[in-house]
């Protein structure tokens, strides 16, 4: 029976659409994991010496203990926004002759391997393995251990007994600011307490048993839980939202691309992939306050551009790239439909500027950092508008790639190839480029003026350029059409 | 008029579709049968131009549909799920083809309105995303959203599947009173023989790409077509 359950699994992760991705993709996804695994065994490894090195009078493993319950609590936030138990595919195996129990031990077997318990054990091994070599116990260290680890399994049920309510989630912030608030007044020493705590086992390594009756106990509620809940209506049925509507009945002023407009901002709000570019638009309009602050970047000039291009473009980049892979789902519909291609291209267009323009407004405060940054941002919005926005639409006729609008964004390649890595050379190191070179060879004004230019002359052309663009998509249409039903 | 001639579609050796000369007239209703792989959808899609030929034409009134776009005005389609907007609600929807096909929306909603009965409370002011319909509901909405604009041709693809039984004689009605006038040219294709002999005056046999049978509807069409089907 278990044979089975792991074979399915193998063939799940083997045949998963992730795994079909191109290899670029794959290699970065890669490089990510490998990146977080020597992360944490680095600081396992290297942690002990450098709380050494800081505190030379403090015994490292108890300043570790004493952070303990910020490390739990946190992991908890963590685990509440981004674990969901993996309930959806035992679907077709409702009705097979598997005994239910089974069925559920496995559900849990399988979140118990999941990413988010072995991450931090590549930090608490190597810590366990330094401890032993500096001289702990031993059988102390690997009693704590076990109870690490023990502790991240309790968490990893927790989670799912916490289920999303929203009373446990403030619980949790209550606990990780009040905890620091009573700390930071010293009005009760918690690191101290929880310190001691996880030093009693470190000292008594036979009580870590402690830890193996929390995880039974949460395991067995789980276990209660996931089998009285594992039907089509319940646990494993997949949420409905209501739809909430909006009026958008501004964006009728936009003319006839307004059909266009209203329908990309509903696919913005209503899908979670697009979701997460909302975020991404805080996230570039605060990206100058990581250079402009520290002197260290102050002295490279052109800063502001990759700025300036990246904060009044954020929008830009994250939607544009993927056009017109957003509406691949219904890609055939839009082709039978009475409208221009000239039409669409420009709603697309129109959206794109108006956030640029948008986003500049937003970002005029960074005017505070000098003027000269703010004229670097205006210049780079020109330039955005023109000539960005009609290389990003020209990326868009290399689109091969369909998008699932319902999957989450994070760590989400689906749709990525070539072209949104090779797309990022015009639109951000060709202004870097030149305007450096400019600024070095003649001045920062001229420098400033010529992306302006750049961006004018794009404007000037603009129905020249979207000519040209929309003949290119009208070209590839048959192609776009069959890649867009393909499911990679 | 539409006129198909020496329209063929090959993927790689394998012909899909091979039509010689077809003609469907105005206002004629046009059913199109065959068992899976026979052809329909993808001479529907070539209809639409979703797919391109390999050689031959489709004259759609007068106009070469991957010559010209002019076709789009007067034709409305609905051929699967894909054809929606999963993430709209489908009064969104309805008003996202109209606005393409020139209707405001009161139009719309007026227009809709009239398939309230169709829709059996189940698809207006549900506070439902098409794409938590479930299937049968979701063609509804589909299948009217075709009608939308006034078009002179209607290609609808196996449209009395997933439907509850009720709702396939309300489509019945629906799409005989749409051809009463012989304004509009309504081609659809079907599994369901008996609802394709009830609906249309003209029933056409794919089989592999070729056209077998063309049969003008009589009171003994739906016998022949059993006996056929029945190998």
């Amino acid at each position: 029976m278990v044979l089975h359950f792991l074979k399915l699994e193998w063939k799940q992760f083997f045949r998963s659409a992730a795994f079909g991705k191109s290899i670029g993709v794959k290699i970065l996804l890669a490089f990510f994991a490998l990146y977080f695994v020597l992360m944490f065994t680095g600081f396992g490894i290297g942690g002990f010496y450098l709380l050494k090195k800081q505190y030379p009078t403090k015994d490292p493993l108890f300043l570790v203990n004493s952070f303990l319950l910020f490390a739990i609590t946190a992991d908890l936030i963590f685990r509440y926004l981004m674990q969901n138990l993996p309930v959806l595919n035992i679907k077709p195996l409702l009705v097979l002759s598997i005994k239910k129990n089974n069925i559920v031990h496995f559900v849990l077997a399988k979140s118990a391997c999941s990413f988010f318990n072995i991450m931090s054990l590549f930090f608490y091994v190597p810590f366990s393995f330094v401890l032993i070599k500096e001289g702990y116990h031993t059988n102390g260290v690997l009693g704590w251990l076990f109870l690490m680890f023990l502790l991240i399994q309790s968490a990893n049920f927790l989670n799912f007994l916490i289920n999303k309510s929203n009373i446990a989630f403030s619980v949790l912030l209550t606990i990780i600011i009040g905890g620091f608030l009573i700390q930071y007044y010293n009005v009760f020493n918690i690191h101290q307490f929880v310190g001691q705590g996880f030093n009693f086992v470190y000292q008594n390594p036979s009580y870590s048993v402690l830890g193996v009756i929390l995880l039974v106990i949460l395991y067995i509620l789980n276990f209660k839980k996931l089998k009285s809940e594992a039907y089509l209506d319940e646990a494993i049925a997949t949420k409905v939202k209501e739809a909430n509507s909006s009026d958008l009945s501004w964006t009728e002023k936009l003319g006839d691309v307004a059909p266009f407009i209203k329908n990309d901002l509903r696919l913005m709000w209503r899908n979670k992939r697009t979701k997460s570019s909302i975020w991404m638009l805080a996230m570039g309009l605060l990206y100058g306050l990581f250079f402009y602050p520290n002197p260290m970047y102050s002295k490279m000039n052109f800063m502001p551009v990759l700025v300036g291009i990246f904060s009044t473009g954020a929008f830009l980049i994250n939607f544009g790239q993927f056009i017109p892979a957003w509406d691949s789902s219904y890609y055939n519909m839009l082709m039978s439909q009475n409208f221009k291609y000239e039409r669409y291209l420009k709603s697309k267009f129109t959206i794109m500027t108006i956030s640029v323009l948008l986003l500049f407004v937003l970002g005029i405060p960074y005017v505070y950092f000098g003027w000269k940054i703010l004229a670097v941002h205006f210049a780079a919005m020109i330039y955005n508008i023109g000539v960005n926005t009609h290389v990003i639409l020209y990326g868009g006729t290399f689109n091969r790639k369909k998008i699932n609008l319902d999957e989450k964004a994070a760590f989400n390649f689906q749709g990525t190839g070539a072209v949104q890595w090779l797309i990022g050379l015009p639109l951000m190191i060709l202004p870097m480029g030149l305007f450096a070179l400019i600024n070095y060879l003649v001045s920062f004004e001229i420098a400033t003026v010529t992306l302006g230019i750049l961006g004018l002359i794009g404007i000037a052309f603009h129905q020249k350029l979207m000519a040209t663009i929309t003949k290119k998509y009208i070209a590839n249409k048959y192609v776009m059409i069959h890649a867009f039903k393909q499911e990679n | 008029m539409i006129q198909t001639t020496q329209l063929s579609k090959k993927y790689g050796q394998t012909a899909v579709l091979q039509i010689d000369a077809l003609e469907i007239p105005k206002g004629q209703s046009f059913g199109l049968v065959g068992n899976n792989g026979a052809g329909k959808t993808t001479y529907f899609n070539l209809l639409l131009d979703l797919i391109r030929p390999t050689t031959g034409s489709v004259i759609n009134h007068e106009i070469q549909v991957n010559q010209s776009e002019a076709w789009k005005n007067f034709t409305g389609s609905f051929i699967d799920e894909s054809f929606l907007i999963g993430y709209l609600t489908p009064e969104e929807y309805f008003e996202f083809i109209g606005d393409l096909r020139g209707m405001n929306k009161a139009d719309v909603t007026s227009f809709v309105a009239k398939f309230e009965e169709f829709f059996n409370g189940e698809i207006i002011g549900k506070k439902k995303y098409l794409r938590d319909l479930s299937k049968g509901n979701q063609k509804k909405a589909g299948i009217i959203a075709a009608l939308i604009g006034n078009p002179k041709v209607v290609i609808l693809d196996e449209p009395f599947a997933n439907l509850d039984p009720t709702t396939q004689i309300r489509l019945k009605k629906i799409l005989k009173e749409l051809t009463e006038n012989k304004e509009i040219t309504l081609l659809v294709s079907s599994h369901d023989l008996s609802h394709v002999t009830e609906v249309c005056e003209r029933i056409v046999v794919l089989d592999k790409g070729n056209v077998v049978k063309d049969i003008e509807t009589s009171a003994a069409t739906l016998q022949e077509l059993e006996s056929y089907f029945s190998i």
